[in-house]
């Protein structure tokens, strides 16, 4: 039982098919196979009398009353999304039809780039990256692989560039970051298309850290030397450095943020204390106060 | 008498299992088949299977959503699965249709994807769809034609806050 439905029911699919196999066989439109977006172009038809004519697509979908046996021209700009797209002539009882696709326009219009982070440590390697999607006029993505170029210039350094071929419509790259802190233009140019994304390249983490002693009154004054990252520039302020001092197995801890990138703090001056420093993961050196260094 | 209820009582089981073959075969071809092509890279970025999967259950629904939003002429339909340019064209159409009096009815039957691309920063993927479709045109609710169609489209999803959206849907010529 369920073979015989299965045979009505793939018999019928195969009647269907080839109804509009023959359609498609007998049509006498002549269509252009492809349309490039926005470019005029027209379909020929046969006969006589008058139809109706209707271009279907899921970018576009166009009706228009014709006249059969005349070419039924569009202008420019009729057609633009690119896509597949079904002509049907329809007359009466009798209809004919065929299928097209029309293209992306060549010329690179507008960019959609991506710039990732928008702000990135200094001296980071592959620590930016540019990806572009390439469009024409129409908003169309175009496939065709195109040379896209990259360019990332900032404060120090000559500038770095890459030079990409798009594949389906898109390139990406990756650039190192600069070693000294500030913006940087990151551009991506297609044609004459380009566009362009500011990264704020700010300072690392702090790479050394080292606090010098000296007394006031009771007290201890600390301060350490100005906190730089691994490429010279200075951490930025508001980054905490904590401040430890032991003495006879009690510990006592002040974090301190760094303003005008210097850490200062007092704390009790206990002959024999020790007192360390550390930022992050970085520690500093250490005061045996009492002593001497 | 006697007979004819015999004969009614054997061919309703008959009916009953009839039916149920057709509803099924009608419920089966409501799902397209898929077919995914390994995805041994796809650029910068590692995509891991999970994502994977996201990304082609969001597609396939927007598929579902332009053929529902195409055939009742509701562009608030394509709101769901699609952004940007994608969602703007369609909605064009959609217009468009309404405009004419016309109506499309898509039915995708099969699908066969490969993601291409999956940038550094997971902001967008793109895959191509070698898809099967029947098209049917209708002007004033007047069937005009069922085309049969075989078409190459590239998509571009980009992550919103809950699923993968359409931002770029064009065919190609294969």
């Amino acid at each position: 039982m369920k073979s015989r439905l299965t045979s009505l029911f793939l018999g019928g699919l195969i009647l269907a098919a080839t109804s509009n196999l023959a359609v498609s066989q007998t049509s006498d439109l002549r269509i252009p196979t492809t349309v490039e977006a926005g470019a005029a172009f027209s379909i020929q038809t046969t006969g006589s009398g008058n139809a109706t004519l209707y271009i279907v697509g899921l970018g576009q979908v166009l009706r228009r009353e014709v006249q059969l046996g005349e070419p039924i021209p569009f202008a420019a700009g009729d057609l633009h999304n690119a896509g597949h797209y079904l002509v049907l002539v329809v007359r009466d009882s009798s209809t004919e039809n065929g299928a097209f696709d029309v293209t992306e326009a060549p010329q690179p219009s507008t960019l959609s780039f991506l710039a990732r982070p928008s702000r990135v440590p200094v001296d980071l390697r592959d620590g930016i990256n540019g990806v572009v999607y390439v469009f024409d006029t129409f908003q169309n993505l175009i496939l065709q692989p195109t040379q896209a170029s990259f360019q990332l210039s900032g404060v120090a350094g000559a500038p770095q560039a890459r030079t990409v071929l798009t594949r389906n419509g898109v390139a990406w790259t990756k650039m190192n970051s600069a070693s000294k802190e500030g913006a940087a233009q990151f551009v991506a140019r297609v044609g004459s298309a380009s566009d362009t994304r500011v990264i704020t390249q700010v300072p690392g983490d702090p790479c050394s850290l080292r606090m010098n002693a000296r007394p006031s009154g009771q007290r201890l004054a600390l301060e350490t030397d100005p906190v730089r990252d691994c490429s010279g520039n200075p951490v930025p302020d508001g980054t905490v450095v904590t401040f430890t001092e032991i003495y006879n197995g009690d510990e006592a801890t002040v974090d301190v943020p760094i303003k005008h990138g210097i850490a200062r703090t007092e704390m009790p001056a206990y002959k024999g204390a020790t007192i360390s420093v550390a930022t992050g993961v970085v520690m500093g050196n250490e005061i045996h106060w009492g002593g001497g260094q | 008498m006697k007979s004819s209820r015999r004969k009614l009582s054997t061919v309703r089981p008959l009916l009953v299992a009839c039916s149920l073959l057709i509803a099924l075969s009608v419920q089966g071809s409501d799902q397209p088949a898929v077919h995914v092509a390994p995805t041994d890279s796809v650029g910068p970025r590692v995509l891991e299977k999970q994502t994977e999967e996201a990304v082609i259950r969001d597609y396939l629904q927007a598929w579902r959503s332009l053929s529902s939003a195409l055939e009742e002429n509701r562009e608030d339909l394509l709101d769901p699965d699609f952004v940007g340019t994608a969602k703007e064209k369609l909605v064009d159409t959609v217009r468009e249709q309404e405009k004419l009096g016309l109506q499309t009815r898509y039915r995708d039957s099969a699908h066969d994807l490969q993601l291409v691309f999956y940038s550094p920063e997971g902001l967008s993927v793109q895959l191509i769809d070698t898809v099967t479709y029947d098209v049917q045109l209708m002007d004033h609710e007047k069937v005009q034609t069922t085309q049969h169609v075989r078409a190459r489209y590239v998509a571009v999803l980009t992550p919103t806050e809950v699923r993968w959206k359409v931002r770029v849907f064009q065919a190609e010529p294969e």
